[in-house]
């Protein structure tokens, strides 16, 4: 078995193979949640243990999973951890899994999870595993609060919830983005993102 | 071993399945209480809304919120569709006993019998009053709950000492469309209905009209819709006619004389 170098692992899917601005993968989710700051937060926060555990479970499992069945195997394994973590979000964060609501649930069909166990869980050891899990989710979750960030700072002028543009910028006659709370312009901020990136990464430019 | 025969993976699904649903179980069991909590601290805040005690976008902890709940409320009864009262509600802060949405769903199936004819269901009716002491009067918060164009919506009015006027409301909804009918959920929408009232000049139950195309404002009965969720809001129109008029015979009794009931009267 080759080795793997750990460190490499986790950061390498946080920038130079981020599954959303490279291999756009589970831009679904990250189109509803990313109206505010504080839900693409706890959503990336859950798509982050979320890919880690089960990684290390598909991981620990993989010389016993039975060939014929191994997506099943996975996908139990994943709807497994994303209803443990809405059940408890339900019970410690209640206002934030209301406004999370079914995308927490969606997390089962985020590419993100099923596709990091198939390609690296199932042939690496549980710790390279649970790591490149942990690197995966937080190449989403950075994608999604970068893309929170101006939605929320241009579409409600305010972060986290707190006020940013001052009242007295309304009354010279700024006013809020009302298109940036809709979801198309998720994408096309998303689309600016892949655009910058692939503009410092020369070699992910097409030819 | 074989990890590809018939009979390891038809065992080995079984065992996973099994072992899932445990800690799935485990889970749900252990948590279920604080869930629980959740949920009748989010119906208590509405209430308190709906009640004017604390603004709508006040972040208090559960703690907090039923403290507040169990200091500000004088009592929470039950009153059946005849307007007696039937009981009351626990209000002490470490066992508040409030109604949440599926105890007003069981109620609504009971009032959709009796809609459809079986008036001895009045009854057995149990709709919570919750009266609560804002400034020395008697402030009575009643909800409703309904069918909304996706899912349920429900509510809570807050009426002034008359029994008549509104003195807050606040909605909710399960499912209804982003932007459209959820818009009943906007402080905006409940907003208007502050001063409307249920009974119109010679002093008949008409309830609260939601009305498409915008309410006239010299009149006290009606609100105006959501552009563009003409569903919902037909819903909420009739939704407050069902529940207000199974309270109207307990205002009755109760409004000319002591606005609201003391317990000692059951």
């Amino acid at each position: 078995m080759k080795d793997i170098n750990l460190k490499e692992t986790l950061l390498n899917p946080i920038f130079k193979g981020n599954p959303i601005s490279v291999l756009v993968l589970g831009i679904c989710s990250s189109l509803a949640v990313t109206v505010q700051l504080k839900g693409a937060f706890v959503m990336a926060l859950s798509v982050i243990v979320v890919t880690a555990l089960s990684s290390l479970v598909a991981s620990l499992l993989r010389n016993t999973i039975p060939n014929r069945i191994r997506i099943i195997v996975q996908l139990v394994i994943v709807a497994l951890m994303v209803i443990l973590v809405d059940q408890v979000l339900k019970a410690f964060a209640y206002s934030v899994s209301k406004t999370l609501s079914v995308y927490i649930g969606l997390i089962i069909t985020n590419c993100i999870v099923m596709g990091r166990i198939e390609a690296f869980a199932l042939g690496n050891k549980p710790w390279a595993s649970f790591i490149d899990g942990l690197g995966n989710g937080a190449g989403y979750g950075l994608v999604l609060i970068i893309v929170a960030f101006f939605r929320e700072l241009l579409g409600s002028g305010t972060l986290f919830g707190f006020r940013i543009i001052p009242e007295s910028f309304y009354e010279m006659g700024y006013a809020n983005n009302g298109l940036m709370i809709l979801p198309p312009m998720a994408l096309i901020l998303l689309g600016c993102i892949i655009w910058v990136q692939r503009s410092i990464q020369k070699d992910l430019q097409d030819k | 071993m074989n990890t590809n025969s018939n009979t390891y993976t038809v065992i080995y699904s079984a065992i996973l399945v099994i072992v899932v649903a445990a800690v799935l179980a485990f889970a749900a069991m252990s948590l279920k209480p604080l869930q629980d909590t959740n949920v009748k601290v989010e119906t208590i805040s509405k209430v308190l809304v709906a009640a004017e005690i604390s603004a709508p976008d006040a972040k208090m902890s559960n703690e907090e919120a039923m403290k507040t709940y169990s200091s500000s409320i004088k009592s929470a009864i039950l009153v059946n569709g005849k307007g007696e009262v039937k009981g009351t509600l626990s209000t002490d802060a470490g066992n508040i006993q409030i109604y949440t949405q599926s105890d007003l769903k069981a109620q609504n199936d009971i009032i959709k019998k009796i809609q459809s004819g079986d008036t001895k269901l009045l009854d057995d009716l149990r709709l919570p009053v919750y009266i609560f002491n804002v400034n020395g009067k008697d402030i009575p918060v009643v909800p409703c709950y309904g069918a909304g164009l996706w899912g349920p919506i429900w509510g809570y009015i807050a009426f002034e000492e008359d029994l008549n006027t509104v003195k807050g409301a606040i909605f909710d909804h399960k499912g209804e469309t982003p932007g459209l009918g959820a818009e009943i959920a906007n402080h905006k929408f409940s907003d208007q209905f502050d001063g409307e009232q249920i009974r119109n000049n010679s002093g008949e139950f008409v309830s609260i009209k939601v009305v498409k195309g915008g309410a006239d404002k010299d009149d006290r009965n009606a609100v105006d819709a959501i552009s563009g969720g003409t569903i919902t809001s037909t819903a909420l129109q009739t939704t407050l006619y069902n529940w207000l008029n199974l309270y109207i015979p307990y205002f009755n009794n109760n409004r000319v004389s002591t606005p609201a009931v003391t317990i000692e009267e059951e």
